[in-house]
């Protein structure tokens, strides 16, 4: 039983950081109808300015304060010298793109630190464990992970019902050629919405890095959760980047911890581990079939939504 | 176009029958340099042109071209290149390989022929076992060594319930294949992870709900950085002693682990401070021309060039005489830096296995010590299976 709510618990910080990368990215996809596939690359950008900068000062609130507007800018920068061409191309042509962006920044950071990982450290305030469960003592930093995570979806809910740039990020979102005809200056609005996503991914980035190995190529392995995340969300939609991430946080987490326990009440113990782990590997998969199969346009469609 | 191919490959195919002897003796080395691995083919590519170096752009006394192509990890490049090796260049000798998938599907082709390979890493199984060549020689060990020397270690300090865990992989599945050849005790679970994998937190939970008394783990490169640092973060390294492979211990992965992987015992063939003539000297090179330790990868590597030159020096440079020089390899008359060494009847060593331990040095970075030798004189599992 306790075991449970520390694998639950386990599923939610997974689901945070799922939520931290999709918040951006289907932010991106709503508004601007671009497809970025480089996401994971300010994910990755967000990890290695702060390990460097934490390197140096040997502060961690350093190394987060200096990541994120790197993130955010680099975004930014992107956007108005690469993406903003291809608003009006389609969407294979901004895959390639922003593939082509992958392997660029891959190589840049590379060139830049080297091959070898970098190093970073969980600061010693956050450092250790708590007991919450009896006997399972929990990391507090993947608590201050999932307290940083729910801090964040309290703002962006904020930032969208209560501030007029909110506002006028929905207007974009539904009909962008009305919002541009009532003098809203859709360029800038654009070029902000990207910065803000990749802040968000250099955040996650940052949070991460602690917890896995730094190091060039970081960010793909989490892109590819962050898209079925989306898709089961519904693309576009903030609500349904949540639900999902914390939907396919727990069936990743539930499905590793679980699934081979489970095979091995009517399989023998060496077929019931390999099958366990290979479903388990699948299972997001599996819960994004089904999903499509029920609500083909995701659970939340947003609406006026994708053509 | 056409045509200048064909004279090209007219013109190699006529070069590479009388070897002269101003030309030098090119070696193709397919290797990993670029993804998250790409450190591991640095490592050989450097330890094995350390050795071209010392020997001013010879290896036993014969001089040698280097070639040196990435596969990028993929197997379809791999056998690209080796390709163009052999038809374009005239390669007679090729090494480099990292993973066993690209092994597996660059080797048998290229030994094939009259080509002779030299793994520097990769031993899968199959090629130490029914697959197993007259021109194929492995120069490092034959994958499941190591984890074999970890159960034998195990084993013998008496731990008697250890918990498992390896990707969902082959090499996964052989690397505890092999630890359970050698320890006899319970398995309090034996876990498969998706290759890859960056968080392990829940592995953990369960890990630590089993109670075991020791933990066996096999997961290379960033995975097993990822895994340590959690471990650790969990506070599980002050419950449950960690052992390993020495595949997720080296000199560059330990300078990301930090802190963490102190401690922590794993096995190696070799180690920077074995004592040695022939080691010292290399570890002594290999810091002053590189700036940094070097890895089990990069003492692999350096192994295959003073191979590669025992062979070169017994022919007088031409590996063209395929049976000499094959004979002047089963010999095997180097110094290797890990001191005694030979091959066994499939071409794989027959070597000393030693387990190391984790330390902070006093400048505060951290390293492996020797503590013991696990196995002396130590074969693979499949020799008997292989029939030349």
């Amino acid at each position: 039983m306790y075991l449970l709510i520390e694998q639950l618990l386990n599923g939610l910080q997974l689901g945070v950081t799922l939520f931290l990368m999709s918040a951006g990215l289907t932010l991106v996809f709503g508004i601007m109808r671009v497809i970025n596939l480089a996401h994971g690359s300010f994910y990755m950008i967000g990890a290695y300015v702060a390990a460097t900068v934490a390197g140096y000062t040997g502060s961690f609130l350093l190394g987060l304060l200096a990541a994120l507007p790197v993130a955010a800018l680099v975004g930014m920068l992107v956007e108005r010298l690469i993406l903003r061409r291809l608003y009006r191309r389609d969407h294979l042509d901004q895959v390639l793109a922003t593939f082509g962006l992958i392997l660029f920044f891959n190589e840049l950071t590379r060139m830049i630190w080297g091959r070898q990982p970098l190093y970073m450290n969980i600061p010693d305030w956050l450092s250790g464990t708590i007991e919450l469960i009896p006997g399972a003592p929990y990391p507090l930093y993947r608590l201050a992970v999932i307290g940083m995570g729910i801090g964040v979806g309290f703002f962006l809910y904020l930032l969208f019902a209560r501030t007029r740039l909110g506002m006028q990020i929905r207007a974009g979102a539904s009909n962008r050629e009305m919002v541009a005809a009532l003098g809203v200056n859709i360029r800038i609005l654009y070029t902000l919405v990207f910065g803000l996503g990749t802040l968000l991914a250099g955040l996650a980035g940052v949070m991460a890095g602690p917890i896995l190995a730094v190091e060039a190529g970081m960010g793909e392995g989490i892109m590819i959760l962050t898209f079925v995340v989306i898709v089961i969300g519904g693309i576009g939609s903030l609500r349904g980047a949540l639900t999902a991430a914390l939907l396919v946080g727990m069936v990743d987490t539930l499905g590793r911890a679980y699934l081979s326990v489970l095979f091995r009440l009517f399989l023998p113990a060496a077929t019931a581990d390999g099958a366990g782990a290979s479903i388990a590997s699948m299972s997001v998969y599996l819960l994004m079939a089904v999903v499509l199969v029920w609500r083909p346009r995701g659970l939340f469609p947003p609406p006026g939504g994708v053509q | 176009m056409k045509v200048t191919i064909a004279a090209y490959a007219l013109s190699a195919s006529l070069l590479a029958a009388p070897v002269m002897a101003t030309e030098p003796v090119k070696i193709g080395m397919v290797t990993t340099l670029s993804t998250k691995a790409g450190y591991l083919g640095e490592e050989i590519r450097d330890g094995f042109q350390l050795a071209i170096d010392e020997g001013g752009g010879k290896l036993g006394g014969v001089s040698v071209e280097l070639l040196v192509d990435d596969d990028g990890r993929k197997p379809e490049k791999g056998k690209q290149i080796a390709n163009r090796y052999i038809k374009r260049d005239g390669v007679k000798i090729m090494t480099g390989i990292v993973f066993s998938n690209v092994a597996l599907a660059v080797v048998p082709k290229v030994v094939r022929g009259d080509v002779f390979y030299i793994s520097p890493n990769a031993g899968p199984s199959r090629l130490a076992g029914k697959e197993c060549d007259k021109n194929y020689f492995n120069v490092a060990w034959q994958n499941d060594n190591l984890a074999e020397a970890m159960g034998e270690y195990l084993q013998e300090k008496g731990y008697n319930n250890v918990y498992l865990l390896a990707p969902n992989y082959p090499s996964g599945k052989d690397q505890l294949a092999g630890f359970k050849r050698f320890y006899k005790g319970r398995v309090a679970g034996e876990v498969y992870t998706r290759l890859g994998q960056s968080d392990y937190a829940a592995e953990l939970a369960s890990l630590r709900a089993a109670k075991p008394d020791a933990v066996f783990f096999f997961l290379p490169g960033g995975m097993g950085i990822n895994f340590i640092k959690q471990y650790a973060q969990a506070n599980l390294n002050q419950e449950i002693p960690l052992f390993g492979p020495a595949f997720s211990f080296d000199q560059r992965l330990l300078k990301a682990v930090g802190d963490a992987a102190v401690g922590v015992h794993n096995t190696s063939q070799w180690n920077w401070d074995l004592d040695n003539p022939e080691n010292r000297r290399f570890v002594a090179a290999f810091r002053k021309t590189y700036g940094r330790t070097p890895t089990l990868y990069a003492s692999q590597g350096y192994d295959a060039a003073h191979l590669i030159g025992s062979a070169l020096k017994a022919t007088g440079g031409d590996p063209g005489k395929g049976d000499a020089f094959r004979k002047a390899l089963e010999s095997a008359d180097f110094s290797s830096v890990r001191g005694k060494f030979s091959f066994g009847p499939n071409h794989h060593p027959v070597q000393d296995i030693y387990v190391r331990e984790v330390v902070k040095r006093e400048d505060g970075s951290f390293t492996n010590k020797t503590q013991g030798k696990v196995f002396s004189d130590h074969a693979d599992a499949y020799v008997t299976e292989c029939r030349m």
